[in-house]
């Protein structure tokens, strides 16, 4: 289901150096049109449809459209993003309307302890940084090509 | 028409790039789950002053497989032994795997699940009462490393609330290496051995994708591991629908390329995976096989699976057929006995599997029974969903079809190819699966001084998943340190030099300016190729010849030696790619690493004269598992410069006892 852009809504994130559109999607399909200040998917069928530019994109102004090619037209699928839970509004063609809200993060964005200040001891064993003081294991029987 | 012809793209390529040189110690090339490890690790590791860069084709923050999310972590080891899941992983791969990697990854996996929760990755847990609670609601029974209890599905599973993985993991990633020393949108397209040591890794060279920019990189250790390959056969949908790839469609092949262009060995390439899931969207089977207790029917309403002739099959190829869970690709060579006698489409039988978990369950429990099954899809196929959504399809009322994909290849899931690399330097590990340097073993390192590898990037040693991807860019940070200390005099002089392989990487923009106005039409041109063009003509020659879907993947010598011939014309024609703007210059890019990844794909299948993967691939003309003469890896070299390829056969060493 390639992302499209809604015209109205997008503002072409306001002509700042790059769209989140743009940063995120992971094939470098979303573009910025500098004249029109509008973005849109320049490669549909390179589409992963992975949602990053929908769930990025400040002014909700990015949808899906299913494939063309299995795809039958009138669904829609909308991720409401928040810093603990995803929203999730599925419509199905025939009308029916389902919402699904599930955790996405235990802790607050940019609080990741990535122990920047940690020390590994010896360069020349196995063990990782946080595995300091562990033992690591072995197989425990005797290797079968030393038998 | 609008003469003159113009690029498509919205960022123009300039007829000269910009050359931006960087010296580096250690250099990441990828900036998925393996280089997040990677990135982590390193500087625990690391002296103040060695600078390491890390350079990602896309943003980190949703880059990678794990991009879009995933709703399980498939390989934690928890109770169970690293030495039985040597055993599962060589069981699934029919016997021929490296069990020092995977015994390896087994002892360090778990830490980095670990890391994954304490960063704020939710996991779902067991309650006292045996309830399966949601990564929130489950924070109150504390963490796994504490003694919490995760959710299993299968018996190396764990459920998550994974929508946001990848950026948690990304964002200690991100952390730990510190912002400046990380280069996105920078697409690394070849890598450079050293002038006065050919086998060593002296450089790589790549070009921005944001900026008219080529940078060229010198560096003494270095990692590539960029996934796997994706679109290199044709896929099951053709128009809008072939970016719906089972795994991430920008994984172009590069990590294989790029290592065998520098030398590097590869290993077990003739692996392949061909993963049945729900047609055409894609959607994972695990939980609705696993959690869901879901299975398959074929048309005539039959569990095929269970029946005496399946056993009988599986039997055939014993003792892997007959473990507690068939291999992979033998369920897959079940379904396809099936579609072959007309016995299709295979159906799940998801409302009589949810029906039957409802019996024992009151309205709430229920509800959330079904947001589980949504979440599986929403989680990391959400493309699955949407198909849901616009068919009408409720699993609780109506089944959906499962088929085999078109070909992947990868050595992170339940595939091994990819490159041999040294085991760790342990007493259990054989000598020779150990190698480095001044008698110094470096785990991890390919057969290229100074190369690293992980992830999709390491051979033999399939279902690492992610936190397994994680966990090899972990050990290869450490190691590439090592490397570096102990090789300080290093001066690494790459075999070109920057301009040298700055035109190299702008060829497909000087052939464009070249010859854009020769015809009234930028894509119809005679003077050159473009590479949209060039990825359909691959996936053709692969699908026809190669054992794609075209053939219910079936080969043979003959079939394969054609696709030889198609493939060295389509490298010559590459010489021709052209490319208008800096989008198009990274397809044509890709391209080329696609048709060298497949190739190494084909000359393994020719090489290795049985069937070791029914229901991944057939070869008719040696339809039989041959352990007399094919119980060994099969390994392969390319040389650059005498555009030749060896392969030779390689024993296999058995470490952990079969049970």
């Amino acid at each position: 289901m390639p992302s499209f852009v809604i015209a109205e809504k997008c503002d072409g994130c306001k002509g700042g150096e790059k769209t989140a559109c743009m940063y995120i999607c992971p094939n470098d399909l979303m573009v910025l049109d500098p004249n029109e200040m509008k973005a849109y998917n320049q490669e549909p069928d390179a589409c992963w449809e992975c949602f990053s530019c929908i769930k990025i994109c400040p002014n909700q102004a990015i949808g899906v459209r299913g494939y063309s090619d299995f795809v039958p037209m009138g669904s829609d699928l909308v991720p409401m993003m928040g810093t603990e839970d995803i929203m999730w509004t599925c419509k199905f063609r025939n009308g029916n309307v389902k919402r699904f809200k599930f955790p996405i993060r235990t802790t607050s964005e940019g609080s990741a302890n990535a122990y920047e200040d940690l020390k590994g001891e010896n360069l020349e064993d196995d063990i990782l940084a946080t595995e300091t003081g562990k033992t690591l294991l072995e197989p425990i029987e005797t290797p079968v090509w030393k038998q | 028409m609008a003469l003159p012809n113009k690029a498509v793209g919205e960022l123009k390529c300039t007829e000269t790039p910009e050359i931006k040189e960087h010296d580096v110690d250690i250099l990441i090339v990828g900036g998925g789950m393996a280089a997040c490890g990677t990135a982590f690790e390193i500087k625990k590791w690391a002296d103040d002053d060695m600078k390491i860069l890390l350079v990602d084709k896309a943003a980190m923050e949703r880059s990678g497989a794990v991009a879009q999310g995933l709703s399980a972590i498939n390989t934690y080891i928890g109770d169970n032994t690293v030495d039985d899941y040597v055993r599962m992983v060589r069981n699934d791969l029919l016997g021929i795997v490296r069990e020092d990697l995977i015994f390896n990854l087994g002892r360090h996996v778990d830490d980095s699940v670990h890391l994954f929760e304490e960063w704020g990755l939710p996991i779902w847990k067991k309650d006292d009462n045996n309830k399966n609670l949601n990564g929130k609601q489950g924070l109150k029974l504390g963490q796994l490393k504490d003694g919490a209890k995760p959710v299993r599905t299968g018996k190396w599973q764990i459920m998550i609330n994974g929508e946001s993985y990848k950026r948690i993991v990304a964002e200690a990633a991100k952390k730990a290496l510190g912002e400046d020393n990380i280069m996105e949108r920078i697409f690394i397209v070849e890598l450079l051995n050293d002038k006065n040591e050919e086998n060593r890794i002296s450089g790589a060279v790549g070009f921005s994708t944001r900026e008219n920019e080529v940078h060229y990189f010198k560096a003494n250790a270095m990692m590539v591991a960029c996934g796997g390959a994706v679109n290199i056969y044709q896929p099951r949908s053709v128009g809008e629908g072939k970016g719906r790839a089972w795994y991430p469609v920008w994984n172009a092949g590069s990590t294989y390329t790029m290592a065998l262009r520098a030398g590097a060995e590869l290993s077990m390439m003739e692996n392949r995976f061909t993963p049945a899931r729900f047609k055409d969207g894609y959607g994972p089977v695990g939980a609705w096989f696993l959690l869901f207790k879901a299975h398959l029917e074929n048309s005539l309403g039959e569990n095929y699976a269970a029946a005496q002739s399946a056993k009988d099959e599986l039997a055939n190829y014993a003792p892997y057929g007959t473990g507690a869970i068939p291999p992979t690709c033998l369920r897959n060579h079940l379904m396809l006995f099936e579609m072959k006698a007309g016995r299709g489409p295979i159906t799940m039988t998801t409302p009589e599997a949810l029906q039957k978990l409802g019996e024992t369950m009151d309205k709430k429990e229920l509800k959330h029974l079904e947001a589980e099954a949504w979440e599986d899809f929403l989680d990391m196929t959400c493309g699955q969903a949407n198909l849901w959504l616009a068919t009408d399809t409720e699993p609780e009322k109506k089944r959906s079809e499962i088929m085999p994909t078109e070909p992947y290849l990868l050595g992170s899931h339940s595939g091994c190819c990819g490159i041999w690399v040294s085991g760790p330097d342990q007493d259990w590990v054989p000598d020779d699966y150990k190698w480095g340097d001044n008698g110094k073993v470096y785990s991890q390192m390919t057969t290229v001084k100074g190369l690293f590898t992980a992830a999709d990037g390491i051979a033999a040693s399939g279902h690492k998943f992610s936190s397994g991807s994680h966990a090899e860019g972990r050990i290869a940070a450490k190691q590439m340190v090592r490397w570096v200390k102990d090789h300080s005099d290093f001066k690494p002089e790459p075999e070109l030099n920057a301009q040298e392989a700055a035109d190299m990487v702008w060829k497909p923009v000087k052939t464009w300016f070249e010859h854009k106005d020769y015809s009234t039409a930028a894509d119809v041109n005679p003077k050159y190729c473009k590479p949209a063009g060039m990825t359909l003509r691959l996936m053709k020659a692969t699908n026809e010849y190669g054992g794609g879907i075209a053939t219910y993947y079936q080969t043979n010598q003959a079939a394969l030696e054609h696709l030889m011939d198609l493939f060295a014309v389509m490298k010559e024609d590459c010489e021709h790619l052209a490319a208008g703007d800096l989008h198009e210059l990274m397809r044509c890019w890709e391209i080329f690493h696609r048709i060298y990844t497949v190739e190494a794909h084909t000359r393994h299948i020719m090489f290795r004269k049985e069937t070791r993967y029914p229901g991944f691939y057939y070869r008719t003309d040696h339809n039989y598992q041959d352990d007399e003469n094919w119980f060994c890896f099969v390994n392969s070299a390319f040389d650059k410069k005498a555009n030749e390829w060896t392969m030779k056969k390689v024993p296999y060493h058995r470490i952990i006892p079969m049970q």
